[in-house]
């Protein structure tokens, strides 16, 4: 179960680039676990470490402002590819709680919402206004759908449901579960 | 007289459990769930907690894929897994089946294979049917007028338990393929195209119904291969219209219908049709029939030319750029001779049967070059089998091609087969991301022709060379 989550304060980072596909996100060769946890590490781990395994100091995510960051602003389609789940939980493991892009991946974003990971999708001005204060403290405000920023701010979208559940911190699992009536009676029928 | 509908809306429509309101989703019925090793531990674990059964193991079909490996021993009837982690993995599926009753096709089963591969051949993937996996290339399903798409974990374990889905519906993309594939060009090189002309991202939130003359013209296998890539288009799935060659492909298949619930079957599917007038949110035309053979050249699907072509200036586009920096590749340097180390055919996109004899069209009589590994992986047992039966595993070993067990193998690095930093791979795999076939390796997607032309070359090739 995720904590509940109406209002989200925090600076971001910015990953510019479009296309970040879950590969990036979590490596395939972090993927033969069992487990939920455990990919603190795994996170952009291609990106973030040099092949020593030491921080990369010029990957945005290691500059000391990145520090406490919560929000990932990041180019187009972000999330693409592989429908891993643990690229979600390897984000959310590194204090990640919502990622900023025009665009994010169909698989990504049903990952993302299960997992108290806001998707916060914005047209390409607001986009490019936010990228311009890259020091700023941003708002994601659940209950309003509305990212604000010093100077700027800019309307999302969220299905009602899933945003329900992000807002109280309740997962579908258990609704799913009180359908089962009407589950029952439409394999009877078919 | 109802309004006319898409194919998309009919196989939602028959699915509604419950309709969407304005607070909540509607619950979609899942036909089919099919499960393999890697997205499904924590998924049973999440059961497990909340004192959860799995709802219908009769409609679960499980195998593994994903982190098994293509060169393992057989030893004493079993299969001996080096790597202890996906040992761990398979055994908690053989674990989780097992408890469930779930049918479960392991390593040791003749009907293991690639989750993808097998449904189809299995006559598990039925037109009209709702089909699932924690797999973002089930899409593949969809050839057959499924509605089918990958999921995550948690939804795995969704469909574990109540066996729905709590969805809101697609949006309804139409692309049209006109003309006939010319002679070398193949279904591979049609989506490469696609996602040439659209992107990467092209068709996020859309299932994309494939339409048009070029599709009749078309094999199952081939309509797999297009149907597959819809994901590398930013699509929710890929769907086609069933028709006489669905229906012959399916016929006789373990799982598919016999005797009377054949044809009163077939009589359902061929209601399966985008209805005349019926609107589609966005819409897409594209010529097949002056297609050439296409390779890509950066680090997402959607970079890709076509194979006398050269690779684009990005301009001031900073993704583009940082991925022929990460290739290695400069502006204006043309793909075709580009020298390469290894060649991979396999993977969801292309290890059937069809594939493999197109590879071997160009293999037979001929040599991999020196100091290149070509690596061919069949997509299921049953492939592997019916391969061996017509002498493909001879030719592509005479040309000193290694021939594995059936697998994801390098089209992910996770069970051992990989490329090296560096190293260089034509593949017939969909994922040309950056360390995808293995930290620091560099992929050019191509079909399966082009793929063994360059393993004879060395170099990335024209197939058309070799195919007269």
């Amino acid at each position: 179960m995720n904590e509940p989550l109406r209002r989200l304060e925090s600076t971001f980072v910015v990953l510019p680039n479009e296309n970040i596909d879950t590969d990036q996100i979590c490596p395939a060769r972090f993927l033969t676990t069992t487990s939920r946890q455990g990919f603190a590490s795994a996170l952009f781990a291609d990106w973030r470490f040099d092949k020593a395994g030491a921080l990369r100091p010029d990957f945005p995510m290691n500059r000391p402002e990145a520090k406490g960051a919560r929000i990932l602003v990041t180019g187009r389609n972000f999330g693409c590819g592989s429908s891993r789940e643990h690229a979600v939980w390897a984000l959310r493991e590194n204090g990640i709680q919502a990622v900023i892009a025009t665009a994010v991946a169909d698989i990504f974003k049903r990952n993302a919402l299960k997992n108290g990971l806001v998707p916060v999708v914005i047209d390409g001005d607001s986009h490019a206004s936010l990228v311009a204060h890259p020091t700023a403290t941003v708002l994601v405000d659940l209950e309003r759908l509305l990212v604000s920023w010093p100077g700027g701010e800019a309307k999302f979208a969220i299905e009602p449901f899933a945003r329900h559940c992000l807002m109280e911190g309740v997962d579908e699992l258990g609704y799913l579960l009180k359908e089962e009536p009407a589950i029952a009676a439409f394999e009877s029928a078919g | 007289m109802s309004s006319p509908t898409t194919l998309l809306d009919k196989v939602w429509d028959a699915h509604v459990v419950s309709p969407a309101t304005a607070s909540t989703p509607a619950t979609i019925y899942i036909d089919f769930h099919l499960i393999h090793e890697v997205t499904t531990p924590q998924a049973f674990a999440t059961l497990k907690e909340r004192g959860l059964k799995v709802r219908r193991p009769d409609r679960t079909l499980a195998t593994m894929d994903h982190a098994t490996p293509t060169d393992f021993e057989r030893k004493g009837g079993g299969v001996v897994i080096r790597d202890a982690d996906a040992a761990a993995q398979i055994r908690a599926l053989e674990d989780n089946c097992r408890e469930a009753g779930i049918t479960l096709y392991g390593l040791d089963s003749d009907r293991q294979g690639i989750v993808h591969v097998i449904g189809p051949e299995l006559g598990v993937t039925h037109p009209g049917r709702t089909i699932v996996c924690g797999d973002s290339h089930t899409s593949t399903h969809g050839a057959f007028g499924a509605l089918a798409f990958g999921i995550g974990t948690s939804e795995v374990g969704h469909v574990l338990a109540s066996q729905c889905l709590l969805l809101e519906k697609p949006k309804r993309m139409s692309v049209t393929f006109n003309g006939r594939l010319s002679k070398g060009v193949t279904a591979k090189d049609l989506i490469l195209g696609l996602i040439a002309k659209i992107g990467a991202g092209g068709a996020v939130g859309h299932v994309i119904e494939y339409r048009g003359s070029t599709i009749a013209t078309l094999s199952m296998e081939e309509r797999m291969t297009l149907c597959n890539m819809a994901v590398e288009a930013g699509g929710r799935t890929g769907i086609i219209a069933p028709d006489d060659t669905t229906f012959a492909y399916l016929k006789g298949r373990p799982f598919a219908p016999q005797g009377a619930a054949w044809d009163e079957a077939v009589a359902r599917w061929r209601e399966l049709r985008t209805d005349e007038g019926a609107v589609f949110d966005r819409e897409v035309t594209f010529d097949a029939s002056t297609l050439e053979p296409m390779v890509t050249y950066g680090t997402s699907p959607g970079m890709g030319v076509p194979i006398g072509g050269v690779v684009p200036e990005p301009g001031g586009d900073e993704s583009a750029a940082k991925a022929l920096r990460y290739m290695n590749l400069a502006p204006g340097e043309p793909l075709r001779g580009r020298p390469i180390d290894v060649v991979f055919i396999g993977s969801c996109t292309n290890s059937r049967i069809s594939d493999l004899r197109l590879a071997a069209s160009v293999l037979k009589g001929r040599k991999v070059a020196s100091g290149v590994k070509a690596l061919v992986v069949p997509g299921s047992h049953a492939v592997k089998k019916q391969a061996e039966a017509e002498g493909l595993d001879a030719i592509f070993r005479e040309a000193g091609a290694e021939w594995r067990e059936a697998g994801c193998s390098m089209c992910l690095a996770m069970n051992g087969d990989r490329l090296q930093p560096g190293q260089y791979s034509v593949s017939t795999s969909n994922r040309n991301f950056e360390g995808r076939q293995g930290q620091g390796g560099r992929t050019f997607l191509a079909s399966p022709l082009t793929a063994a032309a360059s393993a004879i070359n060395g170099r990335i090739t024209d197939a058309r060379e070799f195919v007269k």
